[in-house]
């Protein structure tokens, strides 16, 4: 995995990110980020084929509570929070197009 | 500038009231606020009601709680209900939260007066502040210089006088760096010990809330009042808080201490000297110190600038412009979520996200993020075979003192690293602290650093104290 970054890639990573970016940023993103990756080679150094991930310090297990019903957030309080909203709900630009 | 033990002491005895402790505040905030860009938001209506709350309650008799009328600051990346929470961020400016933090009912119930929320890096990426939406805190003891980060506005409120106390996060070092850089006492918890319910998420498996003072004793009394297990957060630990504040003066006589070489290595001369000086004094309370490699703990800083960034693009996914917080409006919801996060995060959260998807992403997920996951693993057990054979370890907290401002910004790498001697903790999820010890250059503070396994605050707490006598504070 040595510098593999590409301008190109960083241009998808940007579009699963959900954020545009421009000429210059691509290519000073391309640039650092490379720095970074190439600076995370030196984990090649440890041999790590037998080692088991860790994605959670004290490996909890799963924790759960009793299935009651609870009062929740005031719903007009969260939705007099939200950018748009009708009817009780959160509203957004159209998701589809229109029909042909 | 009163210890928060001795306003809590006044202000039941009388001596002193809530309401007193918090003009003192007040007038601090107002001296300098300007100047250091400390508080992102002042609530002295609410901090009013509860000083009235709290001397009402001594005016009958009730027990005010361990932090009766002591004014306190709370990093801008904790829910506090009806109070704007921005994450220093474009993307939550004018967001008011519906709930309230664990953390901040605690502090509530305690008799703490919460005056305000501080300054950070935007959602807590960096360690300087300078990546504050909002633009940067000053360091108080030299403004020309950064408090350091990413809790660099409730590092400067303690060291600038404004409140005794303060809460930050620390997923890397934002904590203990810049109580190092202001010269205070800084604690990252064991990870679980502090609830996280209302803490804005960074990297979820690496968060923790501790505390900031100008005291171990202080800052032992405030994380008692943090401490303990919430059901509103899956990984808080089973337990009630620790007694921590009964072991301060436990001294360490017998203990054993890890001198570590990796938490030493690159750093500045005045640091190294300041770390031996304190092996000294701790030995001369009756630890052993001996020296230590841990060559694992070289490799954190790679696998915490993977991990970290892959949990925070997930986290962060959240701010789309649906339910909260800036819309910039276009033609179907896609354009829309793009153009909001576009105009709503600042470089250096655009580019953590970038780094963390690209790690996740399909071709790239076990080179970067899966390797870096088997690293932690091995940082893990290389810290469990070092307690085997000491009962702490002892190192730098920075490798410098407080820096100038844009010293680190033209190349995201060098301010990563200077995070290099705090990461190791997080990635395992254990217990240090950040304690003064001496100065450096142009009398700056340096911090040097406490680590123990996790569940070991009330040791690390003793060790402190002894630096703490030690450095001529009694």
């Amino acid at each position: 995995m040595s510098s593999p970054l590409r301008r190109e890639d960083v241009a998808y990573v940007a579009k699963l990110a959900r954020l545009s970016l421009n000429d210059d940023e691509l290519d000073l993103f391309t640039e650092q980020l490379g720095q970074v990756l190439e600076h995370a080679n030196d984990m090649n150094s440890l041999d790590l084929e037998n080692v088991v991930a860790t994605a959670h310090p004290f490996g909890l297990v799963n924790v759960v509570r009793a299935d009651e019903v609870r009062p929740s957030l005031d719903r007009d309080e969260v939705l007099a929070m939200a950018p748009d909203a009708r009817e009780g709900r959160f509203a957004v630009p159209r998701i589809m197009g229109e029909a042909p | 500038m009163k210890t928060a033990v001795q306003i809590a002491l006044d202000v039941k005895s009388g001596a002193s009231s809530a309401a007193e402790e918090l003009q003192r505040s007040l007038d601090a905030i107002r001296a300098r606020n300007d100047e250091l860009h400390v508080f992102l938001y002042v609530d002295e209506e609410g901090a009013s009601v509860a000083a009235a709350k709290v001397d009402a309650l001594v005016a009958r008799g009730d027990d005010a709680g361990a932090l009766a009328g002591v004014p306190i600051a709370v990093k801008d990346n904790m829910c506090q209900r009806g109070i704007p929470t921005t994450c220093a961020s474009k993307i939550l400016e004018g967001w008011r939260p519906p709930y309230n933090a664990t953390v901040i009912d605690r502090l509530t119930s305690a008799g703490a007066l919460l005056v305000g929320k501080t300054n950070l890096d935007e959602f807590a990426m960096g360690s300087s502040t300078e990546n504050s939406a909002f633009g940067p805190t000053r360091n108080p003891l030299d403004p020309s210089r950064v408090p350091g980060g990413s809790s660099g506005g409730s590092a400067a409120a303690v060291a600038a006088g404004m409140t005794a106390l303060a809460i930050g996060s620390d997923t890397g070092g934002s904590i203990r760096q810049p109580a190092a850089l202001c010269g205070l006492v800084g604690v990252k918890p064991t990870y679980g010990l502090v609830s996280r319910y209302g803490l804005v998420a960074f990297a979820s498996s690496l968060d923790q809330i501790g505390p900031f003072a100008t005291t171990v004793t202080d800052a032992a009394v405030l994380l008692e009042v943090l401490a303990g297990h919430d059901p509103m957060d899956s990984t808080s630990l089973p337990e009630p808080s620790p007694s921590l504040v009964a072991h301060v003066n436990d001294g360490v006589a017998g203990k054993r201490v890890g001198l570590v070489r990796e938490l030493i290595d690159g750093a500045d001369q005045e640091v190294v000297d300041a770390v031996n000086r304190a092996r000294d004094a701790l030995c001369e309370a009756g630890a052993t110190a001996v020296e230590l490699s841990i060559p694992e703990l070289r490799l954190g800083l790679s696998a915490y600038y993977l991990i970290a960034p892959a949990e925070a693009s997930s986290n962060l996914a959240r701010y789309d412009g649906v339910r909260y917080g800036l819309r910039v409006d276009a033609d179907d919801v896609s354009a829309m979520n793009e153009a909001t996060r576009t105009a709503g995060f600042g470089a250096e959260v655009k580019r953590r996200i970038m780094l963390g998807t690209y790690a996740l992403s399909a071709g790239y997920y076990d080179a970067y993020y899966g390797q870096a996951l088997k690293v932690r693993t091995q940082m893990i057990d290389a810290f469990a075979r070092a307690y085997g054979q000491v009962d702490l370890l002892l190192g730098a907290t920075t490798p410098s003192v407080a820096f100038a401002f844009g010293a680190k910004t033209a190349n995201p790498l060098t301010m990563y690293l200077s995070d290099v001697f705090t990461i190791p903790t997080n990635l395992a999820g254990e217990a240090a602290i950040s304690v003064p010890f001496g100065t450096g250059d142009g009398g700056l503070p340096i911090g040097v650093q406490l680590l123990g396994p996790g569940r070991s605050e009330a040791r690390l707490f003793s060790a402190a104290r002894v630096l703490e006598r030690a450095d001529g504070r009694p």
